[in-house]
């Protein structure tokens, strides 16, 4: 959960439950309203479709989206915004994983209404215009993915990571990336970009890699199946 | 593969793509957000649809009211797909579809629909050993029996087997023989027909005892070592990221465009059409990517036949249903669990001689294949005997999981052979180095493969007897398995390109699960061709491009080599034909390399790729490469490989850790090796999370599973997987031509890391996964075992 500020909703995730249950009694109700829930002040959205303007890779979008709705599926489904994907829908996964000034959140588990002013950037909007983020480099430089669907998410949680820890640690990268999952199997592969990123020779196998994208080779220390 | 054939691929010397590191050819679109899924698919107007779900293990729908839903704002189309009075086998089938304009409306919707069940019994436990000398089922086959045994992956001879014995209750012609294997449907035709019988219901189908030559004897045999345990793997969950799912949209009155994600689209009109009522000629499927599939995603399913009835009803808007994650866990597919108890016995050199074992496990309310018990050896082993009783329940449907029965054949045999060496006093790797030759050909694999684990692992220098004697409470351990898979390519057909302007395109069916497909093929086209990948451009993923099998069991990689060499190397030539006048050669005397065509030892006598490409004239070359699948010299099928693990366990908590991974694996020719070494590196990771966490536990009163979701269904992160190493056997047996992998090396690590804590803690933990509830339990036996 992001912490909340002046210019975000207002709206805690526990305000929203209780708002929930009162829901049925305020039928209608469209821009945000202040009511009294247990002898608190609080701006009530909803429940229909309400006005929300996000701003998502440097880009202001506006749309009618209701308060129930997740900031990954406004992004995805009113925005058409799909490089974060919903995997467990409840903050377990990290394939969903998108920047809020700055810091890596669950898109699933924030909701569209409270992420508004604030500087949302998905993996799309990670580099520079059509060029892709060094993070982004890395993990086809190392084969960190395979079906991609875990990728995006991946990415985006790895250069908020390595933003506070350039260089870290085995143990560090258990710890720090153990918010995102993968199926296939590519935790080898993303140790590497960590490696790369931090200008360390990844361990293992690392041969001749030919970077197709880019047309050059790569060299690096040999070993292993060649 | 024939030296003098000309589509032979090309030697060592010749390659600068195929067996090289080549980066994915579709990396940056993935890792950028940009690549796009099924569930990425947004069509204007797109409408949401979701199923009403059973929430009952057995039960039958007694009514179903709709009415309410029908009148809701937003709800755009309602289908009923099961009708009152069907028979509801696992929790979570489907009932009722709904489609509205957008998720939270259709979320409502689906709770608005009424319907009302009887409750059946059910059974969602498969862990407990079934009665022993239950009569096998004798009964004639229906044609219901039969498509059990085929969603079951019993294996051909088998099935032909039972037809014989047993006979049908069907005509042959009810049967539709042109989709089945010809050694069936000639079964079926000279089967006795015979009356159906009345069946006493039972949670139980056991199969019939199979033996080779005298397993009682061999085990009372003077001088014979014997080892007796329990072993099991319990059913698991595929867990594709992206969860199962389409998007269907109806383009004109009779035709149908469909993004389903799938492991196989150039076969997702042929089995839509029937059901929709419209020519398969009219469906089209397009996917450009796909969020994992490990075998459960093949056909169109209820999602796919819905999501196009709901859009039709909808009149054509484009509906999409994708599973939530608790939907995927209960409905889309598991694997198989199996368990066994063994005996096996060897001569005290160590010379194996008879294996026993009785085993079940369960597929759901089909019940389950048998895996081939005892692994690697039932051909050749002098002795064994091996019963199989399938669990019929309602833990939900089973479909291939990466591998179909190996892992569990793999755990079971593995465990109780390394068990059996522990008997015999004798270190794991020396007992399978003795027993080699019971693998049969594939034994000059195995033994080249062992030194180099061995020295990649350290295995012969760390190597210990059963127990870590040091005193810490923390124990380590080695442990080994060795595997086998098929792997021969599928059925494939493409169309090569080439543009007088010089640009080159492939155009193919077939679909890339993550594997390296696409950049498999661009190697072999580059090669050929003496360009670089991004000069070719790569279609696929579509119905309107040459149809291409489906990618499971490890056969896209064969189908798709042999059939882009095939139409790359006429292209080439075609277009030596054209070019060899201005250079005054013949087109026998012609080589693309480096992107010139130039004549063979003449480097100054070349044209550049676009000088020689305006020699085609008007009309492009276009070249059409095809393999029909079976045997074929540009593929082949088999191989193998060895896994050793090495793993800590704490004796005081039961947590097992691994601390390396060692993968030796063999696939012959090695087309794209960057992504082969993924494929094995994944297929540790997989390994690790089913050998130590991964289980789908259902609930014994209400029938559900208890973890459907991803924090309480266990996979392994990044701080789980320890050191690990692949070593593919490169330029080793290229001659045998390109064998697939994809299966192969998730076959072995639940027994290598299973003989790996044995080895660590004195004693075997019989079931995966290894969790620390197992281990501390398997320890606390030891302990009273000792003090007894």
């Amino acid at each position: 959960m992001t912490t909340n500020d002046e210019n975000s909703a207002g709206l805690s995730r526990r305000d929203f439950l209780k708002i929930s249950s009162i829901a049925a009694s305020v039928p209608l109700l469209t821009g945000p309203k202040t009511i009294s829930v247990d002898g608190q002040e609080v701006v009530v959205h909803g429940p229909g479709p309400v006005p929300v303007a996000l701003t998502v890779n440097g880009k202001r979008l506006t749309g009618q989206v209701e308060p129930r709705v997740t900031l990954l599926d406004a992004l995805r489904a009113h925005f058409d915004i799909t490089g974060p994907k919903r995997v467990c829908d409840r903050a377990e996964c990290g394939a969903c994983t998108v920047l809020i000034d700055g810091r890596a959140v669950y898109s699933c588990t924030t909701l569209a209404i409270e992420a508004q002013g604030q500087e949302i950037v998905t993996p799309e909007g990670l580099g520079e215009g059509e060029r892709p983020h060094a993070v982004q480099s890395a993990f086809v430089n190392n084969d960190a993915q395979q079906c991609g669907f875990c990728t995006p998410g991946f990415t985006v949680a790895m250069k908020a990571f390595l933003e506070k820890s350039p260089h870290a640690s085995d143990a560090e990268v258990a710890r720090g990336l153990a918010g995102n999952l993968c199926r296939c199997g590519t935790y080898r592969g993303i140790h590497g970009v960590v490696a790369q990123m931090a200008g360390r020779a990844p361990k293992g196998n690392a041969g001749t890699t030919i970077i197709a994208e880019l047309g050059t080779r790569r060299k690096e220390a040999r070993d292993g199946s060649d | 593969m024939a030296p003098t054939d000309k589509y032979s691929y090309p030697s060592p010397e010749q390659r600068d793509y195929i067996g090289r590191r080549m980066a994915r050819v579709d990396g940056l679109p993935k890792s950028t957000g940009r690549a796009k899924y099924t569930y990425d698919y947004n069509p204007k107007g797109l409408l949401y649809g979701a199923f009403v779900r059973c929430p009952y293990a057995h039960a039958r729908v007694k009514s179903i009211d709709t009415s309410e839903v029908e009148k809701m704002p937003g709800v755009k189309a309602v289908e009923v797909v099961q009708q009152p009075g069907s028979e509801i086998h696992w929790a979570g089938d489907e009932i009722v579809a709904v489609a509205a304009v957008d998720e939270p409306t259709v979320r409502d919707a689906v709770r608005a629909v009424k319907v009302q069940y009887e409750e059946l019994p059910h059974l969602v436990i498969d862990s407990d050993e079934p009665p022993r000398n239950l009569p096998p089922d004798t009964s004639p086959l229906s044609l219901d029996d039969l498509q059990d045994l085929a969603r079951n992956q019993v294996p051909g001879a088998q099935v032909v087997k039972e037809i014989n014995e047993r006979g049908i209750t069907f005509k042959p012609e009810e049967a539709s023989l042109d989709r089945i294997p010809p050694d069936i449907a000639n079964a079926i035709k000279s089967a006795k027909q015979k009356p159906a019988e009345k069946k006493a219901p039972s949670w139980y189908k056991p199969a019939a005892a199979e033996t080779q030559g005298d397993a009682e004897a061999a085990f009372r045999a003077p001088d014979t070592v014997v080892s007796e345990g329990i072993y099991g793997i319990p059913v698991i969950v595929h867990c594709c990221l992206e969860t199962h799912g389409a998007v269907a949209e109806w383009t004109g009155n009779d035709h149908l465009l469909m993004h389903a994600s799938t492991q196989y689209v150039s076969g997702i009109p042929g089995q839509m059409a029937e059901v929709i009522g419209i020519p398969a000629a009219n469906i089209r499927e397009v996917q450009e990517n796909i969020g994992g599939g490990f075998g459960s995603k093949f056909g169109p399913d209820r999602w796919g036949i819905y999501s196009a009835k709901l859009s039709k009803r909808a009149g054509g808007a484009a509906v999409k249903m994708m599973l939530s994650r608790a939907e995927e866990f209960a409905v889309a597919g598991c694997r198989p669990s199996a368990y066994a108890r063994v005996r096996v016995a060897a001569k005290k050199d160590g010379t194996l001689t008879a294996w026993e074992s009785f085993g079940w496990g369960t597929g759901g309310p089909g019940g389950g294949g048998s895996p081939p018990i005892p692994y690697l050896i039932r051909d050749r082993i002098p002795n064994y005997r091996t019963q199989w009783t399938a669990v019929v329940n309602n833990i939900g449907p089973a479909r291939a999981w990466r591998a179909p029965n190996h892992p569990q054949a793999c755990l079971i045999t593995m465990t109780a052979l390394d068990d059996l060496a522990h008997t015999l006093g004798m270190n794991p790797l020396d007992f399978f180095k003795k027993n080699v030759e019971l693998t049969g050909s594939r034994a000059n694999i195995y033994m080249d493969e062992f030194p180099i684990a061995d020295e990649l692992m350290g295995w012969s220098k760390r190597w210990h007897p059963r127990e870590d004697k040091t005193s810490a409470p923390i124990k380590r351990g080695l442990g080994l398995s060795m595997h086998t898979w098929g792997g021969r390519g599928h059925q494939s057909e493409c169309d090569l390109t080439i543009q007088p302007d010089g640009s080159v395109t492939i155009k193919m069916g077939t679909q890339d699960l993550g594997t390296g497909t696409r950049t498999a093929i661009m190697a072999i086209a580059a090669d050929t061709l003496g360009l670089t990948p991004q000069q070719i451009n790569l279609l696929y993923g579509d119905t309107q491009y040459p149809p291409s099998g489906g990618s499971g069991g490890s056969t896209t990689i064969g189908g798709v080599s042999a059939t882009t060499r095939r139409a790359a190397v006429d292209a080439r030539d075609a277009l030596f034909a054209k070019v060899a006048p201005t250079l005054g050669a013949t087109a026998e005397q012609l080589e693309a390399v480096k992107g010139q065509i130039r004549v063979m030892g003449q480097a100054s006598k070349a044209l550049s790729w676009k000088d020689a490409c305006a020699k085609i004239g008007g009309v492009p070359i276009n070249a059409h490469g095809k393999n029909l699948g079976g045997r074929d010299p540009l593929m082949n099928s088999g191989v193998g490989g060895v896994q050793m693990a090495d793993v800590s366990v704490d004796t005081e908590t039961g947590v097992v850790k691994v601390n390396k991974m060692v993968a030796v694996q063999d696939c012959g020719l090695i087309i794209s090796l960057e992504t082969a070494e993924s494929q094995c590196y994944g297929a540790l990771i997989m390994g690790i999370s089913y050998a130590l966490y991964e289980e789908k536990i259902m609930d014994r009163t209400t029938g559900q599973m208890l973890n459907a979701n991803l924090e309480f269904y266990r996979l392994a992160r990044i701080g789980d997987i320890g050191e690990l190493v692949v070593k593919m056997m490169v330029n080793k047996y290229d001659s045998r031509g390109v064998i697939g992998l994809g299966e192969p090396p998730v076959v072995s690590p639940g027994a290598a890391i299973s003989n790996a804590v044995a080895n660590a803690i004195g004693v075997r933990v019989p079931m995966l996964p290894l969790t620390p509830e197992r281990v501390l339990a398997a320890l606390r036996g030891a302990q009273k075992g000792e003090s007894a």
